[in-house]
C-alpha cells in the first residue's frame, strides 16, 4: 500500500504539471543557469495555470489542496534537475506565513498575487553574523508612530532579486530577551530605504537569484507587521517543520533523479565491451544506492503524511532533514564515481545535480542544528 | 611524522612562498570563472624552477624526484587548488617521455616542457573503453614507413593547449587485447588532429581538457614512443606516476580546506561561542586532519617508492584514490562548518571541494581502478 495516498485529483495535478515543466521550464533552464535567475514570465505562467500557493483557499486564488500538492510541485520541479524556480519556497515556506499569521486586509492585499505569480515573495531571516543562531540577529524594527522603521542587513535570501514581497526577522532593541524580541514584517519591494544587494555567486544553484538585502531607515506602515509584536521567533519555529519537510523531500526527490538517470546511463553505455550494468561491482552500487533512496522515500512520504493530518513530527523531520539532504550529495558523489570522467562535463546532469543538492545540508537550518534538536527532543 | 630532508623542506617552503606571493583570490576566482589557464603564474613558476622538478637536469629539469614534484604541487594547491593543478598537470604525461623516449625524443620536447615553453598532455582513455586500455580502438598502421592514426581520446588534460601529446593506439589488430598497443609522439599541430573542446566542468576549469579526434594522422616512424607492442605496460606505468602526482596535488587541496575551515571556525561565533569550541566542531576538525595526515602519508610513501623504482605497479593508483577521496571529504565538511558561506565561491573552499571531486574522477574511476589494484593483489586465479 501507499503510504502517501494521492487522489485522482492529485494525480491529474501532478501530470498537468509535468507537461508545464517539459514546456515551460524545462527548454529554459539552460538559459536561465546562465543569467543566474529565471524569467518572471515563468512565475506568473504558473501562477496563471494554478500551479503556485496551492494551499491557499480559492477565495484567493488557490487550490485549497493539502500539503501534498505541494509535495508533487517540489517533485516535478526536483525532476527537471535545476533549482532556480524556487516556487516551492515561495508556496509551501513565505505564503503560509501570511495565510497564516496575516489579517484580512494583509490576506487581502497581497495573496492573490501570490497566487496569481504577479508578487513573488521572500522570506529574509539569516544574518551575516546569524546563521544557525537565529536569535542573535541584529536587524532591528523601531516604532515611531504609525512607522516601523528597519535597519540591517540580510544574506543568503532566495528569490532576493526577483522578489516583489520580502517577510523580514527583525529585533525591537528595548526588548533584551532575545526569543521575544523578534517580530515579522510585510517588506514591498520599492520601499525607500531598502535595497537589494548584488546577486551571490555560488557553487549551485546557478538559476536562483540568491541576494543580500539592506534595509537603512526604511520606513514601513506598522500595519504591515505580520502577527503579534515579539511573537517572531516562535512564528519562525513552526513553520519550520514545514521548511524542513521541504527539504527533505527536495533532497530524496533529487536522489531519485540522480539514481534514475545513472541507472539508464549504465544500461545503454558499455565499459570494455558489455555495458556498465553487467559490472557487479557497478550492479551492487546501484543496488546500495537504490536501497538508501528507497528508505528515504518511506521515511519522507511517512512524515508528509502525519504532517497532512496536522501531526506534531519536528524530531522525525529534523532527522528527515538531515538524512535526505545528505543523501541527495552522497547518491550524486556515488553515481558520479560509477560514470567517471565521462560525468564530470556540465553536460552531465549529475554535476548540475551534485552542485545544486550540497545547499541542502546547510539551508533551513544546518544539519547540526537539525541533529542538535533531535538531541534535545529526545531528552539527550 | 613523515621526515623531509633539508633540500626537500626548502622545496616546500620556497614553493609555499611563491604561493602565497603570487596566487591571488579575486585572480582565481576570476580564472576559474573564464575557464582560463594562469599562463603567466606559470611563466613565473617555470622560470624559477617550479615547473618539471622531477624531469632531469639535462633537460632543463630539477633533477629531482616525484616526491619534490609532489611537495610543489602540495604547497601550491594548499594555496589554490585550481591553480596549483593546472600549474602540476601542465607537464601531464613528460614522465612518460623521461622513461620512454630516446635522445632524440627526450631533446625535442623536455627542454620546453620544463621551461614553461609547452604543456604535454597524455590520452589513453577512450569514451568507449572507459578505463580499460585493453580495449582501445585507437588505431595506428604502418604505412609506408609511416604510422597513420585514426581514433578520439577523450577527456585529455591540456587537450587543446599542449604542444605535444602522448598517444595510445593499436598497432597489431591481431595481437590479444592487452598486446598490440603502443604509445606515439603527437605534435599538437600535426595534419588531422582536431580539438573537440569539451565545456565546463564541475571542477578543474583552469586545465584544458578535451576530446582529440584523429583522422588519417600520418606520423613519422621516429614517433613512436618506447617499444612498439608495449604500449599498455608503459601507459599503465605512466599512469601509477600521474597517480601520484596527482596525489600530491589533492593532498594539498585537502590541507587547505582544513586551513580554511580552521581559520573559520576560530573566528565564527555562534550561540555566543567560537565554532572551534563546540565538540562536534572539534571532532569533524580531528577527522579531517586525520584525513591530511593519512593522505600525506600515503603519498609521500608512494611518492619515494616511486623515486626508488618501487611499487609503480599499484601505489600510485592508490595514492591518488586516497588522497582524492581525502580532499573530496575534507572539502565537503569544510563547507559545512563555512555554513552558508560555504557555498559561495567567495569562501574558495567550494571550489576546493569542486577540484578535489575531479581529481577523485581522474584515471578510471574509482570501480575501474579498484580492479586494477585487485589484479595486482590477487593475481592470475589458478
Amino acid at each position: 500500500m501507499e503510504i502517501l495516498q494521492y487522489t485522482d485529483a492529485h494525480t491529474d495535478f501532478r501530470m498537468r504539471l509535468r507537461s508545464f515543466m517539459d514546456r515551460e521550464v524545462v527548454p529554459h533552464i539552460d538559459q536561465w543557469e546562465a543569467d543566474h535567475k529565471v524569467s518572471r514570465d515563468v512565475w506568473r505562467k504558473m501562477g496563471r495555470e494554478g500551479f503556485l500557493c496551492t494551499s491557499l483557499p480559492e477565495s484567493y486564488g488557490g487550490l485549497g489542496g493539502d500539503f501534498r500538492y505541494g509535495v508533487i510541485g517540489i517533485e516535478e520541479i526536483s525532476r527537471t534537475n535545476h533549482g532556480g524556480l524556487a516556487a516551492p519556497l515561495h508556496s509551501d515556506i513565505v505564503v503560509p506565513y501570511i495565510a497564516s499569521y496575516g489579517n484580512a486586509s494583509q490576506k487581502e492585499k497581497y495573496l492573490p498575487g501570490c497566487a496569481s505569480g504577479d508578487i513573488v515573495t521572500a522570506v529574509a531571516m539569516t544574518e551575516p553574523g546569524a546563521g544557525s543562531d537565529l536569535s542573535s540577529m541584529v536587524a532591528t524594527a523601531e516604532e515611531d508612530g504609525d512607522q516601523v522603521v528597519l535597519n540591517g542587513a540580510k544574506t543568503f535570501i532566495s528569490n532576493g532579486i526577483l522578489c516583489d514581497l520580502v517577510i523580514v526577522a527583525a529585533k525591537d532593541p528595548a526588548e533584551a530577551n532575545p526569543h521575544q524580541a523578534i517580530s515579522l514584517y510585510l517588506v514591498e519591494d520599492g520601499t525607500p530605504g531598502f535595497k537589494k544587494g548584488n546577486q551571490l555567486d555560488k557553487m549551485g544553484l546557478y538559476s536562483q537569484d540568491t541576494a543580500e538585502l539592506f534595509f537603512s531607515d526604511c520606513r514601513i506602515p506598522r500595519a504591515n507587521r505580520l502577527g503579534d509584536k515579539g511573537m517572531g521567533f516562535l512564528m519562525l519555529m513552526d513553520k519550520l517543520q514545514q521548511e524542513r519537510l521541504v527539504c527533505a523531500i527536495m533532497g530524496v526527490a533529487g536522489a531519485e533523479f540522480m539514481l534514475d538517470w545513472t541507472t539508464t546511463y549504465c544500461k545503454e553505455i558499455s565499459s570494455g565491451g558489455r555495458p556498465l550494468s553487467r559490472s557487479q561491482a557497478v550492479q551492487f552500487a546501484l543496488v546500495e544506492m537504490a536501497t538508501d533512496v528507497n528508505l528515504g522515500r518511506t521515511f519522507v512520504d511517512k512524515l508528509v503524511a502525519d504532517h497532512v493530518e496536522g501531526r506534531n513530527v519536528i524530531v522525525e523531520t529534523s532527522m528527515a532533514k538531515y538524512w535526505c539532504t545528505e543523501l541527495g550529495s552522497r547518491v550524486a558523489n556515488r553515481c558520479l564515481d560509477i560514470v567517471g570522467e565521462s560525468g564530470s562535463t556540465e553536460a552531465c546532469p549529475l554535476v548540475r545535480g551534485l552542485r545544486d543538492a550540497r545547499v541542502m545540508s546547510i539551508f533551513a537550518g544546518t544539519n547540526e542544528i537539525m541533529k542538535g534538536i533531535a538531541a534535545k527532543f529526545m531528552g539527550l | 611524522m613523515v621526515t623531509l630532508d633539508k633540500s626537500q623542506k626548502e622545496i616546500l617552503k620556497a614553493a609555499s612562498e611563491f604561493a602565497k606571493g603570487e596566487f591571488d583570490k579575486d585572480q582565481a576566482l576570476a580564472l576559474e570563472n573564464a575557464n582560463a589557464f594562469p599562463h603567466d603564474i606559470w611563466k613565473k613558476a617555470a622560470d624559477l624552477g617550479f615547473v618539471g622538478v622531477h624531469l632531469p637536469e639535462e633537460f632543463s629539469g630539477g633533477g629531482l624526484g616525484m616526491l619534490e614534484a609532489c611537495l610543489i604541487a602540495e604547497a601550491f594547491c594548499r594555496k589554490d587548488s585550481s591553480i596549483g593543478m593546472a600549474l602540476a598537470m601542465a607537464t601531464s604525461g613528460a614522465e612518460g617521455l623521461v622513461r620512454y623516449g630516446d635522445a632524440d625524443q627526450k631533446k625535442a620536447y623536455l627542454p620546453r616542457i620544463a621551461e614553461g615553453e609547452m604543456q604535454c598532455g597524455f590520452g589513453f582513455f577512450e569514451s568507449e573503453c572507459g578505463g580499460d586500455l585493453a580495449g582501445v580502438a585507437t588505431v595506428a598502421e604502418k604505412k609506408d614507413g609511416h604510422w597513420v592514426i585514426n581514433g578520439t581520446k577523450s577527456h585529455v588534460w591540456n587537450g587543446g593547449a599542449a604542444g605535444v601529446y602522448l598517444i595510445l593506439g593499436r598497432t597489431d589488430p591481431e595481437a590479444s587485447p592487452g598486446k598490440g598497443l603502443s604509445l606515439f609522439l603527437v605534435d599538437a599541430d600535426q595534419e588531422g588532429l582536431t580539438i573537440r573542446d569539451a565545456e565546463r566542468r564541475l571542477g578543474g576549469n583552469m586545465v584544458a581538457c578535451a576530446d582529440l579526434v584523429f583522422t588519417d594522422v600520418h606520423l613519422p616512424a621516429a614517433n613512436l614512443l618506447g617499444k612498439e607492442g608495449r604500449g599498455l605496460p608503459q601507459a599503465e606505468t605512466i599512469i601509477e606516476e600521474t597517480g601520484i602526482l596527482i596525489a600530491g596535488q589533492c593532498l594539498g587541496t585537502a590541507a587547505g580546506a582544513l586551513d580554511r575551515a580552521l581559520a573559520y571556525v576560530r573566528e565564527r561565533e555562534q550561540f555566543q561561542r567560537k565554532l572551534a569550541a563546540f565538540e562536534v566542531t572539534r571532532q569533524k576538525i580531528a577527522g579531517m586532519a586525520l584525513q591530511v595526515e593519512q593522505a600525506r602519508l600515503m603519498t609521500y610513501g608512494a611518492a619515494r617508492c616511486g623515486d626508488a623504482g618501487k611499487g609503480l605497479d599499484r601505489l600510485g593508483v592508490m595514492a591518488r584514490i586516497t588522497a582524492a577521496k581525502a580532499a573530496v571529504a575534507v572539502a565537503d565538511e569544510a563547507i559545512q562548518l563555512f555554513g552558508g558561506y560555504g557555498y559561495m565561491k567567495e569562501s574558495e573552499v567550494e571550489r576546493f571541494y569542486r577540484d578535489a571531486k575531479v581529481a577523485d574522477l581522474t584515471l578510471g574511476g574509482t570501480i575501474h581502478l579498484k580492479n586494477k589494484i585487485a589484479g595486482r593483489v590477487i593475481g592470475k586465479i589458478k
